[in-house]
Order: structure tokens, then C-alpha cells, then sequence
């Protein structure tokens, strides 16, 4: 599973890479969190708002910092874990 | 939902999860009108009678519009951000772009502007979206009118002006900034400066698939998010307040009262264009600056005056320069930074007229 954390390092990005490590570690899942900092990919992600979490290429949030529990569920609807 | 098998059992709980969020609700909205009742009261008290302050006394009155204006800044603030967050979660950028799309510039303008004090959004956004907007093909004139409208009609702004000075200046206010993002959004769509924006923008194919941050949310997920937005933006702008509160409270009670009314008073025709000089390069959000107005208008000066100034540090900064200089040539940042603060100098001569201090 790929994930990336979109955002140029507000405090929500942070909040975001946080609450998605902690999902990952409920899930036990052990993938790399990856983070796109460049403005020009994360709009060419189609993000207009950060932060955002792309999984295995899709943008699944964007805009808003769901609690652990939530990315959890997106998490394991998307991968196949 | 309502294909879910157990759908009565689902029903009633989340019927009774719907009242325990209306009592929690209700019980947060008697704290907040008790704290804001009581607010002048306990530090009356406290001042006066603990301290031993004569309220009358320069200490004495700083340290009381210090004490009060801290709690009541952030009542205003944690209130409306709450309730404005939440309104706002059904709006997104996504939403607005496409609102924005195939719209003529004027139209356009006028439309982008009104959805860029709507839409939620942030200045650490300002770059993404901007790519987005023009990529997608927003005019830029109407995309930087959303970019303008943006930051100058924020809500910690109305909420201040609205509990500072009421809402004939708010308004005011809010339909000054409105014309400014506008105007200088059809200015800068007439000077056809799209050669000054970075070329990759207009390379930059959209991909993926578009997620509306907007849709499918619940209840209980945009109250959180309007719980964690009042938490972040007063964890960002703590400093600027207590600065801002500070100065504010040093102006109130030891400032002499015609100092500032000779230098920069209405008998001074260049007070407006000097106070944008100095606002521009200055870096602050309206929570810090307008414990600072509010403190100077009592001291005589005159609204436009101050509210011009405002208008220079929320709309044009340096940090947000170096973030658009990655999508923008400087030539445009400078024509961009010289159009809105022209506005905003006509606007602070304007109020000076409407609004004699």
C-alpha cells in the first residue's frame, strides 16, 4: 500500500500524517507514509485544499483532518491490506 | 442508510445520538452567553477590588482592557469560528470552481468574490487552488478576485468589527473589501497579464478523480471539524492576539490622548496611503490587529484610517508573496500587491467620509 500525505507543512498536513500513522498502526499495517510538499503536484493531484491523503494513487481526503478511526476505514476499503 | 438491514434499531440511536448533540449543543451555547455576560463584571471586580486599581488609573485601565478584551476576543472568536466553520462545511473550493466555470469576467468577478467569503479555505491553500482555478480554465482576473475576497472578508475579521464596533462598520467593511476584490480582480483580467504567470500552470493537467470535501458528511463530523478549526486557527493566532492585546492595552492606558490624532488624526490628508505602507509588508491576521484599531479609535483616530490599515495586513504580506512568487512572476505580485492596495487606500478616504470619527 502507498500512502502520501499532500500539504506544504500547515498545521492540518501535520495533524493529518499523525492521525494516519496511528491508523496504520491499528490496521498493522506496515507501509511507508510518503509526503508531496511540491504545490505543483499536489494541485495536479486535483487537491485545491490542504491537506490531502492519496492511497495506491487515489485521493481519498482532501480539505479536512478526519480522526484515526475514519482514515482507518478509507484505508481498508481502498487496500487490499 | 436505509438499506441497512437493522434500519429501526439504527434509526433510534441515531436519534438518540441526534439529542445528546443537541444537549451538548445547547449546554455549550449557555456557557459561552454566561462567560460573555460576566466578562466585564469579574474583571470590574477583580481590578477594582482585588488588585486595588482605580479603573480611572493608567495601570488600572490598561490592566482591565488587557483582562477583558483577551476573554472577550476569544469568546467572539471560539463562537463564530464555530458557527461559521460548521455553515461552511457544506460549501468547498471544488464546488466554487465549478460554480466559477464558463462565467464571464464582470459576472465572474463579482460571483468569485462573494464565494471567496463563503468557501472555506486558507492562505497555505492559495497556491494549489490558484492552479487548480487556472488550470481548469478560470480567468485569472476572476480567479484573483476569489484570491483577494479570500483573506480581506475572513470571519475572525467580522466577528471583531461586529463585537468591536457593530455592524454598521462591519458591513461597511465587509462591502468595502468586496468591491476591492472585484475591481482589482477586472483590472488585473483587463491587463491580460497572463504572461506573467509561471508556465507550468497552464501545463499542469488536473488528474485524478475530483473528491468534494463537502458531500457525505455527518452531523457529528462537521461539528468536529468546527471544534478543530476553532482549535487550530487559536492556536495559530495565540501570539498575534496577546501582541496585539498588549499594544492595544499599552495605547488605552498610556498613550496621551492627542498624540496619535496630531500625527495621524483627520487634519492629515496622507494619513490613509502612509497607514498602507506601513500595513502591507507587516505580517498579522485581524485578531492581532484589531485590539490595535480599536485601542487607536479610541484615541480619536478615524475608522477609515484604521480600517485601511487592517485592510493592508490581512490582504497583502510578504510570506504570502513568497508563496504565490511560485506560480506568479514578480511583475504580477507587485501589479497584484499596487491594485488592491490602491482600493484599499480609496476605501480608507471613503470611510474617512462616511464614518467622522
Amino acid at each position: 500500500m502507498e500512502v502520501s500525505i499532500l500539504g506544504s507543512g500547515c498545521a492540518n498536513c501535520v495533524a493529518l500524517e499523525k492521525n494516519t500513522r496511528a491508523a496504520l498502526a491499528d490496521l498493522g499495517i506496515d507501509a511507508e507514509v510518503a509526503k508531496v510538499t511540491d504545490v505543483a503536484a499536489i494541485a495536479a493531484y486535483g487537491v485545491m485544499r490542504t491537506p490531502g491523503l492519496v492511497v495506491d494513487g487515489q485521493v481519498v481526503v482532501s480539505g479536512r483532518v478526519p480522526r484515526p478511526e475514519e482514515i482507518a476505514a478509507l484505508l481498508g476499503a481502498t487496500g487490499p491490506a | 442508510m436505509s438499506l441497512h438491514p437493522g434500519g429501526a434499531v439504527d434509526g433510534s440511536s441515531t436519534a438518540q445520538a441526534g439529542r445528546r448533540r443537541a444537549g451538548r449543543l445547547a449546554l455549550a451555547v449557555v456557557v459561552w452567553v454566561a462567560a460573555y455576560t460576566l466578562n466585564g463584571p469579574l474583571w470590574d471586580w477583580v481590578v477594582c477590588d482585588l488588585l486595588r486599581l482605580d479603573l480611572g488609573s493608567r495601570v488600572g485601565s490598561g490592566v482591565h482592557f488587557f483582562l477583558f478584551d483577551t476573554v472577550k476576543i476569544v469568546l467572539l472568536l471560539a463562537g463564530i469560528i464555530f458557527v461559521v466553520t460548521v455553515l461552511r462545511s457544506f460549501m468547498s473550493v471544488e464546488r466554487t470552481r465549478s460554480l466559477l466555470g464558463g462565467r464571464r469576467e464582470g459576472v465572474g468577478n463579482v460571483v468569485a468574490a462573494s464565494l471567496g467569503v463563503v468557501t472555506p479555505f486558507c492562505s497555505c491553500s492559495a497556491v494549489p487552488a490558484f492552479i487548480g482555478f487556472v488550470a481548469s480554465g478560470v480567468p485569472l482576473g476572476v480567479t484573483m478576485s476569489f484570491l483577494i475576497a479570500s483573506p480581506l472578508v475572513n470571519e475572525v475579521a467580522i466577528a471583531l468589527l461586529l463585537g468591536m464596533f457593530g455592524p454598521g462598520p462591519t458591513a461597511l467593511y465587509i462591502g468595502a473589501g468586496l468591491v476591492i476584490a472585484v475591481v482589482a480582480g477586472l483590472v488585473i483580467g483587463r491587463l491580460h497579464l497572463e504572461r506573467w504567470v509561471e508556465p507550468f500552470v497552464f501545463e499542469t493537467r488536473l488528474g485524478g478523480q475530483v473528491i468534494d470535501p463537502a458531500l457525505g458528511l455527518t452531523w457529528d463530523q462537521r461539528i468536529q471539524i468546527g471544534v478543530e478549526e476553532v482549535r487550530t486557527i487559536l492556536r495559530r493566532i495565540w501570539p498575534y492576539l496577546l501582541v496585539g492585546i498588549g499594544l492595544g492595552a499599552a495605547i488605552h492606558g498610556w498613550a496621551p490622548q492627542d498624540l496619535f490624532v496630531r500625527y495621524a488624526g483627520p487634519g492629515n490628508p496622507l494619513a490613509v496611503p502612509v497607514a498602507v505602507v506601513i500595513g502591507v509588508p507587516l505580517y498579522s491576521n485581524a485578531a492581532g490587529i484589531l485590539p490595535l484599531v480599536e485601542a487607536l479609535h479610541d484615541k480619536g483616530l478615524p475608522m477609515g484610517t484604521l480600517l485601511a490599515f487592517m485592510m493592508a495586513v490581512v490582504a497583502l504580506s510578504l510570506p504570502e508573496m513568497i508563496l504565490l512568487r511560485r506560480v506568479l512572476k514578480p511583475r504580477l505580485i507587485v501589479t497584484f500587491s499596487g491594485v488592491v492596495a490602491l482600493g484599499i487606500v480609496a476605501v480608507g478616504y471613503l470611510f474617512n467620509v462616511l464614518l467622522p470619527a
